[in-house]
């Protein structure tokens, strides 16, 4: 069977697949949908939800559309959390690789570097992170991939080392190829599968801190996100329910469609390894 | 009568499997103080019938039809309560692999205590005593020490002797051994079928005892089964089977076996391809701070050369430094002191990038078929990779690589493919065609045959053969078999504990072995007799 229809057989993962294509439908569309951005006023303040027409939401406390705050927060979040994965692999990719590829004393550095930052617990870092580079996309991006590349460089390590003792690798040794070689070509393409996997779930938790951040009032000051809505709501969380728990849902619906996506990945990409009782 | 009675039994395997039935149609009654062998080669359905009678039958795969009598009663349909109760106490098991199949965190007496436990026997005390009587039946060493060792403080062979004792425990009526000396060495097997025909002898029991290996059965068998898709094709005496088979399978099987007969081994006086002097590897292991490293010499001041167009056979056991030796050769390991000349240049002596490119010379052809080639690459690329880093133009690479899969007969079609569109065999045809492409003064086999079927292994073995006379090639064949040295090789060199003891043209070595570790090599030999009878 291949990839493709092995992951669509998977229910959990195509509704996850689903979610996602909507969200980010919803993120580039969103100039389209509210021209005038997220910041307008447009109406008085707290308005209930799905009592005025055209404000389905409702309004916030300063009478900002917050349908309109969701659409754009979506493409906050689907930014951070896609760049500072791509950023946390180029870190951790090479990283692991080399360690695990050479072994010994290169192994021995870039693990004792490694654990430097994984001692440090990843929300202290990154807040320390984005204080120091004063709030903007760009550092809480930096930070959220700083914070975030040590498991990839252990997982690769540990996909390298294992593959470099299979046999193929012996013979491409034998065959006279270069160290670089062998790695690139022959050892990195066999640990894709993993790499995939943890990576989807990476954005997920990307999502999520830069949430948190935004929430303590670290993040862009000139960005509407999710994190920030819910920040912002903290106060009248009593009063007006609304302005919380649509962002909140619409976090929890991302990072579940992003959980629901790796697990699919997980089983597709190692099919020997998925559960019982489904085939 | 009969202990265990098997009728029509079918085991149905799930949708998408390559045939319906995992076992077919399958009758056979095994008597009390029998030992009736199960032979197939690997997907012949012979381990699925015991499993079904012990209920480990994997997902998914279901009895269809038949019956399995035992003690009056069908335990193919037995509550399993009642099954769990059988287990054990009237029917055991011992598995392949002795380091999987115990637990390495429970001390070997509280394992073979258990059994007792699970069964609701004697008072601990008792159980104790049991265990360790049972230790001393199955002729463990130092009986008072193993009953507190943990797994990983024994051998191979001494972890299979626990097996059995923890199997023995509740005397079963029937034991069921699923290849439990594959995983061994010879002469380690030739002890534990030993014990195992002592034990059916003290104590009466039927044994169902399933391989691959024809010498095993010559050595053990009252009755035989051959097996293939999952069918029986032939059922007999030990003797009826192997001197007289009938089945057409059989009797190619049986051919594909190599016999022990040693031809005489022509003389070969040229040019050496490989000369070895003084090798020495040690691996330290362990130590800290305050500990010594313990120390095992690998290989230990070895001295040998292998002439052009020769093909020198390299036999031991596991542990012995044969491969360790093969590997030190390509220089996939650096030995400690000594020259490895290969057509004038000590490979054991040159840097890292002057060994690159002197890496061409010698060429390996590995054991594992499913490992040695990169599941990603088309064939293709896994022969022209390297010819293309020596520095041979690509569409010339390409052309000899369609060439070479020709010459070991997978036609040239077949370099498009992805390595797991081929068989076992048929990769370790495109391993052979990998080292070839290379123009190599030297291969190195190394027990390059030993994860292949027997029928499978002949062709292989055939295939070597050809190339070596069609190219002139000189091989180091690493292997464990002697069966397979003795037909392939012109001589012999046999290893113990990084040593090299012998060394001599094949005739002699067999016929007239001088070193007393030889000779306990080749007595423990399975079928040896049978082997020599049959020719």
């Amino acid at each position: 069977m291949t990839f493709w229809k092995r992951f669509i057989s998977n229910r959990g993962a195509l509704l996850g697949l689903g979610i996602l294509i909507a969200v980010l439908l919803v993120a580039l569309l969103a100039p389209l949908i509210y021209p005038r951005g997220p910041w307008a006023m447009v109406q008085r303040p707290f308005l209930v939800p799905f009592t005025t027409d055209g404000l389905p939401l409702g309004t916030d406390t300063l009478g900002r559309d917050v349908l309109a705050g969701l659409v754009y927060g979506a493409r906050v979040s689907l930014l951070v959390g896609l760049v500072s994965t791509v950023m946390a692999l180029l870190i951790g990719v090479p990283l692991g690789a080399l360690a695990g590829f050479y072994g010994k004393w290169v192994d021995e550095g870039a693990m004792r570097f490694t654990e430097f930052f994984q001692t440090i617990p990843n929300f202290a870092l990154a807040i320390v992170l984005v204080a120091i580079l004063e709030p903007s996309l760009t550092s809480i991006t930096i930070a959220i991939a700083i914070v975030s590349w040590p498991p990839v460089a252990r997982l690769v390590r540990a996909e390298v080392m294992s593959v470099t003792r299979r046999e193929y690798v012996d013979a491409a040794r034998l065959a006279g190829l270069s160290n670089m070689h062998i790695l690139i070509r022959q050892v990195l393409p066999n640990t894709v599968s993993p790499i995939i996997v943890m990576a989807s779930l990476m954005v997920a938790t990307a999502i999520l801190l830069e949430s948190s951040l935004s929430f303590l009032g670290l993040g862009d000051p000139n960005i509407m996100s999710w994190g920030f809505q819910i920040g912002a709501a903290r106060t009248v969380i009593r009063s007006a329910w609304w302005l919380s728990f649509f962002p909140g849902a619409a976090i929890v619906l991302t990072v579940l469609a992003l959980n629901l996506i790796g697990e699919g990945l997980n089983d597709a990409l190692n099919p020997h390894l998925s559960r019982k009782g489904r085939s | 009568m009969s202990v265990l009675k098997i009728t029509d039994l079918s085991i149905a395997l799930p949708q998408g499997a390559d045939r319906a039935f995992a076992v077919q149609d399958c009758s056979y009654q095994i008597a009390a103080g029998e030992i009736l062998c199960v032979v197939g080669e690997s997907g012949s359905g012979k381990s699925m019938t015991a499993n079904a009678v012990m209920g480990l039958l994997p997902e998914g795969v279901t009895v269809a039809t038949g019956t399995a009598e035992f003690g009056g009663k069908d335990i193919l349909t037995v509550s399993d309560a009642e099954q769990r109760a059988l287990r054990g106490d009237r029917i055991a098991m011992i598995f392949q692999e002795p380091m999987t199949a115990l637990n390495p965190l429970m001390r070997i007496g509280d394992q073979i205590a258990e059994v007792f436990e699970a069964h609701k026997r004697h008072t601990p005390a008792e159980r104790r005593a049991k265990a360790l009587d049972l230790i001393r039946e199955v002729q463990l060493p130092d009986p008072e020490k193993i009953i507190r060792a943990y797994p990983f403080q024994l051998s191979g062979g001494q972890r299979q002797r626990a097996m059995i004792a923890m199997a023995l425990a509740l005397e079963p009526e029937l034991l069921i051994a699923d290849e439990p000396t594959t995983a061994l060495d010879v002469t380690t097997q030739a002890q534990i079928l030993k014990l195992i025909l002592d034990l059916r002898d003290r104590r009466g029991m039927a044994v169902m005892f399933i391989t691959h290996d024809f010498g095993v059965v010559a050595e053990i068998a009252d009755r035989v089964i051959v097996m293939r898709y999952g069918e029986i094709v032939e059922r007999g005496t030990a003797t009826e089977v192997l001197e007289a088979p009938q089945h057409d399978y059989t009797k190619r099987l049986l051919a594909a076996i190599p016999s022990g007969l040693v031809a005489a081994s022509s003389e070969v006086a040229k040019a050496p391809a490989l000369e070895i002097r003084n090798l020495e590897k040690t691996y330290r292991v362990g130590g800290g701070l305050f500990r010594q490293p313990r120390e095992v010499r690998a290989i230990d001041t070895v001295s040998l050369s292998i002439a052009r167009g020769e093909v020198l056979g390299l036999v031991g056991e596991s542990g012995s430094g044969k491969s360790t030796l093969g590997r030190a050769v390509v220089r996939l390991v650096t030995p400690d002191a000594g020259e490895v000349i290969v057509g004038g240049t000590d490979m054991a002596a040159l840097t890292a990038s002057d060994l690159r490119a002197a890496r061409h010379k010698v060429q390996m052809v590995f054991q594992d078929p499913y490992a040695s080639l990169n599941p990603r690459h088309r064939v293709m690329r896994a022969l022209t990779d390297g010819p293309i880093a020596k520095g041979v133009a690509k569409d010339k690479a390409r052309a000899r690589a369609r060439e070479l899969m020709e010459t070991v007969g997978l036609g040239a079609d077949a370099v498009d493919r992805f390595p797991h569109e081929f068989s076992g065999g048929q990769r370790q045809r495109i391993g052979i065609a990998r080292a070839l492409a290379m123009d190599p003064e030297l291969i190195i086999a190394d027990e390059a045959v030993s994860a292949l079927d027997v029928s499978i292994q002949a062709q292989v073995l055939d295939l070597l053969r050809d190339l070596r006379l069609r190219f002139d090639l000189s091989i180091l064949f690493i292997t464990h078999d002697l069966r397979v040295a003795a037909q392939l090789c012109d001589r012999i060199a046999v290893m113990q504990k990084g040593k090299l003891v012998e060394i001599g043209p094949v005739s002699e070595v067999f016929l007239n072995p001088q070193h007393s570790y030889t000779q306990t090599l080749l007595a423990a030999v399975p079928g040896g007799g049978w082997g020599q009878a049959a020719q």
